[in-house]
């Protein structure tokens, strides 16, 4: 049975990060003969010696125009145990509004870090939105190892100050490889250059990990997207039929289980879980399902179906941190749409509490949010929602926040202080050095 | 598909959650979508998944093709078929209205892919279309790679791949001023393979083009063109009978055929593991046109 991992890859300008991805593609027989010959021609043009595996992953010409990469890219490639999808995330200016926008959905982060310069400002902020993103596997590729000559000491050294600055973030899943993307060592086997390194290569560290969390784990979540009521568009058999479409978000759902609608408060037994293919018993994240439940009780798009173990509070009031990805600057009283699952609700900011300094996950004073800030926000909605932490729910705890007039996305939002354990690991660090 | 016995779903399994949960997003959020159908694999695989999403409804919306008047007859003849089964509403767009009465003139080559966008477009007004399911994937060329899965056109039916809204979690916005429309690509994750893999898994019925068979065809600029009334060789061009299949399904006097033993779904599902010349790369002259061909086609307005 062949899973499927999302990427993400970031890293600052010049670490060779396209040259990894290139590599990574090649390596793994995903390039086809008709790219190649692209990638080769154009090498030659610009007088290469050899096909430059960076032009791969080489952008539209708008961006070529303007001389950098500005937006993410998606790329697809298999082994015979995987399927990856890769979120290219560019290193440039714009860095968080991509590397956040990568992360979300991403499994795995795979950061790049050059041996030679070792761990740079962008090292620093790209952690922190893997940290911030709650992202459950993050991968360093200590790159370029090749010009240090594969030495040991240097690769360790830079390898021990990634990991403190991640510990710093709260980051404590993370792993470090010595890697040449440019001549291939330890991205898809493991290589005879590095004889003190008895980890795995990247790619079958990638094949290894495991996906994002066990459903088992975590409680019932499901949005409601639409009620499904054919009436008498599918013949008699369906005249009475009700059922609520949705994708689970997170745990685990068996026909009889208790469950309780968001909200509303309304409870009631799950009867029947539907798919096109036929009934199951049970159905798990991130499966897309219909429910029908025992009771016939008003359910709407924007409802949230969970397990009646464990329900969560409705509120008006949310606090959160949110990356602001606008380029005018939030103000306090600004008024905007927020987004939370399948519900969009008016929501005012009442304040702005902080900005955070990413290189030390430290709270500064704000009073305005710009582009690429991200900062503790509260808001208040117009009605309310169920609104679970980020740091429990990377499901439900997320939130977009949506200009009303032009329908822009201004914000990514996460309920709660994301940075919450990092904080504390920092002051716990201040106060074990006094 | 049957599910997997652990808890985890398989990449195929995981694809069709994710393409059935954007579907009902657009049908939620939207007040007149509509799904671009050409008979081709990737509409016909959009199209059973749209079915799913909904099911035991029927699909909420119209259909549209945009009729380039080059077609392969036997994939006319599926469309009709497919929509008759479904019960659906075919709205098409003719490419050779707009030649008749001037709007759009030929080209010099005879082909027709590129003069889509004009109809599509006005379709997309006329009928007041907010919401337009494509077929894209974003293995398939470097400018999909950076299409978003909904994806802003404004009132020209215009891309702006500078200025694209970021698409964070499933969280998918779909707000748009009057005027503009959202293109909508559920398939933007799936690759050439999986496609054909779900085709097996779920035995959709294709157009027989897929398939290899015998066919007469002759060869131009490194392709084999069928015979047909919009494919003709020139001179010093041979016929030739060969066994071959289609990749892709477009512009009958552009899409090429493959030479192919692959008689079956499984067959084809070996080849195209096997293949080492992307689907547009092998079949689509139109794409080979520059390296920015496809990018500056979707920033007109292209599917």
């Amino acid at each position: 049975m062949r899973t499927l991992l999302r990427l993400a890859t970031a890293g600052s300008v010049d670490d060779g990060k396209s040259t990894l991805v290139g590599r990574l593609l090649y390596d793994s027989k995903s390039v086809l003969a008709d790219q190649f010959d692209a990638v080769e021609r154009v090498s030659r043009d610009r007088g290469l010696a050899s096909a430059d595996l960076a032009l791969l992953t080489d952008g539209l010409r708008s961006e070529r125009e303007q001389g950098i990469t500005i937006d993410v890219a998606y790329r697809y490639f298999a082994t015979a145990e995987r399927s990856f999808i890769l979120a290219d995330c560019p290193g440039h200016v714009q860095y968080t509004r991509n590397t956040v926008t990568g992360a979300s959905t991403a499994d795995c982060v795979v950061l790049l870090v050059d041996v030679r310069h070792g761990i740079q400002e962008q090292t620093r902020r790209h952690l922190a939105v893997a940290s911030l993103l709650r992202v459950p596997h993050v991968i360093v590729v200590v790159n370029k190892i090749d010009l240090v000559d594969f030495d040991e000491d240097t690769y360790e050294r830079v390898s021990q100050e990634v990991l403190e600055s991640a510990r710093g973030l709260g980051l404590y899943d993370v792993a470090t490889i010595p890697v040449s993307a440019l001549e291939g060592d330890n991205v898809v086997e493991r290589s005879e250059r590095t004889p003190w390194y008895d980890g795995p290569s990247l790619l079958s560290y990638l094949e290894q990990i495991s996906p994002i969390g066990d459903p088992h784990s975590e409680p019932l979540r499901f949005p409601v997207q639409l009620v499904i009521r054919p009436q008498s568009a599918a013949g008699e058999e369906f005249r009475d039929y009700r059922g609520y479409a949705g994708q689970i978000a997170s745990g685990l759902v068996r026909v009889g289980d208790p469950v309780t609608v968001q909200p509303s408060g309304r409870t009631s037994k799950v009867s029947g879980i539907d798919t096109a293919s036929g009934e199951l018993s049970k159905a798990f994240a991130p499966q897309s399902v219909t429910l029908r439940l025992e009771d016939d009780i008003d359910i709407a798009r924007g409802d949230l179906i969970v397990t009646s173990r464990s329900v969560p509070p409705v509120t008006q009031d949310v606090d959160g941190t949110i990356a602001w990805l606008a380029d005018h600057a939030l103000q306090p009283g600004t008024k905007v749409l927020l987004k939370h699952g399948t519900k969009t609700v008016q929501a005012i900011v009442k304040a702005i509490s902080g900005k955070l300094d990413l290189d030390n996950a430290r709270l500064l004073p704000a009073d305005s949010l710009e582009l690429n800030d991200i900062g503790h926000v509260n808001l208040r909605l117009a009605s309310p929602i169920p609104a679970e932490e980020y740091l429990h729910s990377r499901s439900t705890g997320a939130f977009l926040l949506i200009d009303a007039q032009d329908g822009g996305t201004l914000a990514a939002g996460m309920v709660g202080d994301a940075l919450l354990d990092a904080r504390a690991s920092v002051i716990d660090a201040a106060a074990a050095t006094i | 598909m049957t599910l997997s016995d652990q808890h985890r779903l398989t990449q195929l399994e995981w694809l069709e959650s994710e393409s059935i949960h954007i579907i009902r997003e657009v049908v939620a959020e939207f007040e007149k979508p509509v799904l671009l159908f050409s008979g081709g694999k990737d509409s016909v695989v959009m199209l059973h998944l749209a079915a799913k999403a909904f099911w035991p409804s029927p699909v909420p919306f119209p259909v549209l093709h945009v009729d380039t008047g080059h077609n392969f007859p036997e994939v006319l003849a599926y469309r009709d078929a497919t929509v008759e089964r479904l019960g659906l509403r075919l709205e098409v767009a003719y490419v050779q209205d707009y030649i008749d009465d001037g709007r759009l003139r030929e080209r010099s080559d005879g082909t027709r892919n590129q003069l889509q966008t004009q109809p599509l477009l006005d379709a997309i007004s006329d009928l007041k279309f907010d919401a337009v399911f494509g077929g894209g994937r974003r293995d398939e060329e470097k400018a999909r790679a950076k299409e978003r899965v909904f994806s802003l056109r404004d009132e020209f039916g215009q891309w702006d791949p500078r200025n694209q809204r970021p698409e964070l979690w499933n969280l998918y916005n779909g707000r748009h001023r009057p005027g503009e429309h959202v293109r909508v690509f559920p398939l933007s994750n799936w690759t050439e393979l999986d496609v054909w893999q779900y085709i097996g898994a779920e035995d959709i019925p294709l157009p027989e083009l897929y398939y290899a068979h015998q066919r007469e065809v002759f060869e131009r600029d490194g392709m084999l063109l069928g015979i047909g009334e919009f494919s003709q060789p020139r001179d010093g061009e041979v016929i030739e009978k060969r066994q071959v299949r289609y990749r892709t399904v477009g512009d009958m006097s552009c899409t090429g055929a493959v030479p192919s033993d692959a008689i079956t779904v499984q067959d084809v599902i070996a080849e195209v593991a096997a293949t080492r010349v992307t689907e547009r790369g092998a079949t689509r002259a139109d794409d080979r046109a520059s390296e920015a061909a496809m990018e500056d086609r979707k920033k007109e307005g292209y599917f």
